[in-house]
């Protein structure tokens, strides 16, 4: 009944702004680092945002209730609707970057792609934590973005590491024919060039299924072409609504399960408890924890959940995409105090954040110190690279739970780097004049 | 070139025959499904003359209301019918609230009418539901599951979807029973004045009100039944009111105001597509199929502008 209760509220909401024109806003203090969130809870992605949107904001509100905040200064958190839209992203961005804005994290690549330019006219940061513009991680032609600890490009090149090792080795995935099935949108294009590179590399066939955003629950062709085609793996970028979908789709042309790999995003429990006991097998990236098996999540259960200061509902806490959500936080929380001892000050602007993320070294000590031991890979961030091309794991779906099966990946760096600094050149070229790097490097 | 178009996708068809006859059923199954969603077009259309924007929110919203009950503890069956009633008073709060007050108004207004309905819904349905994705009850509501394979040849195999056949069969049942009522019934001829004329049906002591609230509600029920057998092959979510607005070609093809229409131009558009997706998709890229079934309906339009099944009118100055 919880809806209900949310429907109540929302009408009470309603009704204060239909007499009086009063909405109730996130106090916004003079002494607090304000961090919007571009979140989305509604809408045909609200499947895979909320659980994003509740690890964020919960993290950063425990932080406010446990600590008062970072360096004693509380965090004013502000979430704003955008539904995946990129059009409702920009006007999220317009809204909210008076106010101070420390950084952005859009959650959506469409919504990144449109502020990149504007990040470093505005002088704030945007954090796109594994997604976004793979090249925005050549750091000296954007250093207003950030997308640690991996690009898409990593994520496909470790993919496609993983099938070479299932196969005896990277040479063996010649003549064999490897399909790509993902949200037809920049999200999804977005590893394309990467894979296409790779398959002439190791001469497999790449094989594409673009599952257009409206037909995300109606994806019966794309699978029945893979079922014609017999790829001998499948990979996914998908999301929302369309990772549930695809599942079922691949479970119902009786695709071997332990052949689907998805990316990171394809990872949640609930997209793969879609299939049934059939989708045993699954197996999605990952490079955050899985579980409450860590201090600081059960500090945010203990401060904000069962505080009752959340609409997470505590079954879904340490499910994969909210313990995502929460590492994109630690990364904003971590920036922050960086930011804060490389500057000296308290109340921070969007350039000093940019410092701090730039100082990024969330080490194994630091990670242990925050009560998240083993949550992730260790990481840092350089004035070079953005990203860092971490290592990531891949997790296989058990009927019930997601269960890590491999051990860290290190990505296909010398492929992936080179065709990074290409890509930012020429992305450089195509938006000219784009601003040569001017900012010091804080490092 | 030419061979791929012309030569190609039938040495397919013919090399790979458990292959295009399983092409077939999925667009079988796709046609049935868009004819009960054009169902639900076809209905409000006869009725007001207006173009049902909410339709897909409708489908979405019984669904969810199903869903959402059972997840409270309500029992599959109950929960079922108590969906039935709420869309009788989704119906009959339309009917008072939003087309009462629109009588005799031009039809943009109509329709302008039923997308701010949308928008209510889908607040309404996110308010109450929240935006997760939902896992339709069907097993509980003793549908089937699983499915049957059949060998053809050494290599040959289709592969029936239980839900599938289950979904056609319900969908030939309501499509059936709803032609008899509205064709048969007093109501049914009422239905067919008020569609021509509201102020001549009202003349002629037909109780518009009452016309209105049916037929939403006979909408209503077609919007469960959609919800629930695509809700089935996916899940209930809010991404779901997209796929309904696939039943637009099918009105195209099959005429807004016709019944047997919406069928028969379900089944043209859900084979063309996969077919031509299938068959003729990879020559372009692939992903054709959102806009193949447009090219198809536009190809019988220009033979029959009123569609397959659409009433000719013809206005004299």
């Amino acid at each position: 009944m919880k809806h209900f209760k949310n429907f109540a509220l929302g009408s009470a909401v309603a009704l204060g702004v239909a007499l009086g024109g009063v909405v109730p806003q996130a106090a916004q203090a003079e002494d607090a680092n304000y961090v919007p969130l571009l979140t989305y809870r509604t809408g045909p992605y609200a499947g895979s945002g909320i659980h994003i949107a509740n690890g964020m904001a919960d993290y950063l509100a425990m932080l406010n209730e446990r600590d008062g905040g970072i360096g004693g200064v509380k965090l004013t958190i502000e979430e704003c609707e955008t539904g995946y839209d990129a059009q409702k992203g920009v006007e999220c961005y317009e809204a909210t970057k008076g106010k101070n804005a420390l950084v952005y994290n859009p959650y959506s690549t469409g919504i990144t792609l449109q502020l990149i330019p504007k990040a470093s006219v505005d002088k704030i940061p945007v954090l796109s934590m594994g997604y976004g513009l793979s090249a925005a991680a050549v750091g000296g032609t954007f250093p207003w973005v950030f997308n640690v600890p991996d690009t898409y490009w990593d994520g496909a090149s470790v993919v496609i590491k993983y099938i070479g090792e299932q196969e005896g080795g990277l040479e063996n995935l010649k003549g064999k024919k490897i399909g790509y099935i993902f949200l037809d949108a920049g999200y999804g294009r977005e590893p394309i060039p990467l894979l296409e590179q790779l398959a002439s590399k190791y001469g497999f066939e790449l094989l594409q299924y673009p599952v257009p955003g409206k037909e995300m629950q109606n994806q019966s062709s794309q699978w029945l072409n893979v079922r014609r085609d017999r790829p001998d793996y499948m990979v996914m970028w998908g999301w929302g609504a369309m990772n549930p979908t695809a599942i079922k789709e691949a479970v119902k042309i009786r695709y071997p399960m332990d052949k689907f790999i998805g990316v990171w995003w394809s990872a949640g429990e609930d997209d793969a408890a879609a299939g049934g006991a059939q989708a045993k097998g699954y197996k999605a990236l990952n490079f955050s924890g899985v579980g409450m098996d860590f201090q600081a999540l059960q500090d945010i259960k203990k401060y904000v959940v069962d505080a009752g200061k959340s609409p997470t509902d505590p079954e879904s806490m340490g499910g994969t995409l909210y313990n995502r959500g929460v590492l994109n936080s630690v990364i904003i929380a971590e920036g922050i105090r960086a930011a804060q001892e490389k500057t000296g000050k308290k109340v921070l602007t969007g350039e000093d954040m940019r410092m701090g993320l730039e100082s990024l070294n969330l080490d194994e000590a630091r990670l242990a110190e925050l009560g998240l031991g083993g949550f992730a890979h260790p990481m840092k961030v350089t004035c070079e690279d953005h990203a860092g091309s971490h290592p990531v794991f891949i997790q296989e779906w058990d009927g019930e739970k997601f269960v890590k099966v491999t051990d860290w990946i290190e990505p296909m760096k010398d492929v992936v780097r080179p065709l990074l600094e290409e890509a930012a050149k020429d992305y450089a070229e195509k938006n000219a004049p784009w601003p040569a790097r001017t900012e010091a490097c804080p490092n | 070139m030419l061979y791929d178009i012309f030569i190609d996708p039938f040495v397919q068809m013919y090399q790979m025959p458990d292959f295009f006859l399983q092409v077939l059923w999925e667009g079988f199954v796709a046609g049935i499904l868009y004819a009960l969603i054009a169902l639900g077009f076809v209905l409000i259309f006869k009725a007001s003359g207006v173009f049902n924007f909410a339709q897909g929110i409708m489908v979405v919203f019984a669904g969810l209301t199903l869903v959402g009950l059972y997840e409270n503890g309500v029992p599959a069956f109950v929960a079922l019918a108590l969906t039935i009633v709420v869309m009788g008073i989704l119906a009959y709060g339309i009917e008072r609230v939003v087309m009462r007050p629109l009588v005799n108004q031009p039809d943009i207004i109509l329709l302008m009418a039923t997308i701010g309905l949308t928008y209510f819904l889908i607040g309404f349905g996110e308010f109450i539901f929240g935006g997760e994705p939902k896992r339709m009850i069907a097993e509980e509501l003793w549908l089937p599951t699983g499915s049957t394979a059949i060998e053809m040849g050494e290599r040959g195999l289709i592969i029936l979807q239980h839900i599938d056949i289950a979904a056609a069969v319900i969908a030939i049942i309501m499509v059936t029973a709803l032609g008899i009522f509205f064709n048969k019934t007093r109501i049914g001829r009422a239905l067919r004045a008020v569609a021509d004329d509201h102020q001549a049906a009202l003349s002629v002591g037909i109780s518009l009100n009452q016309i209105w609230a049916i037929v939403w509600f006979a909408a209503g029920l077609v919007a469960l039944a959609t919800g629930i057998m695509w809700g089935a092959r996916s899940d209930v979510s809010f991404a779901l009111e997209i796929v309904a607005f696939k039943a637009l070609p099918v009105l195209i093809l099959g005429g807004f105001t016709s019944i047997p229409g919406a069928i028969i131009g379900g089944l043209i558009i859900g084979f063309g597509e996969k077919i031509g997706e299938l068959y003729w998709g990879g020559l372009v890229g692939g992903g054709i199929e959102s806009w193949l079934a447009y090219i198809i309906a536009l190809i019988f339009l220009l033979f029959r502008p009123q569609g397959l099944f659409g009433e000719k009118i013809i206005e004299r100055v």
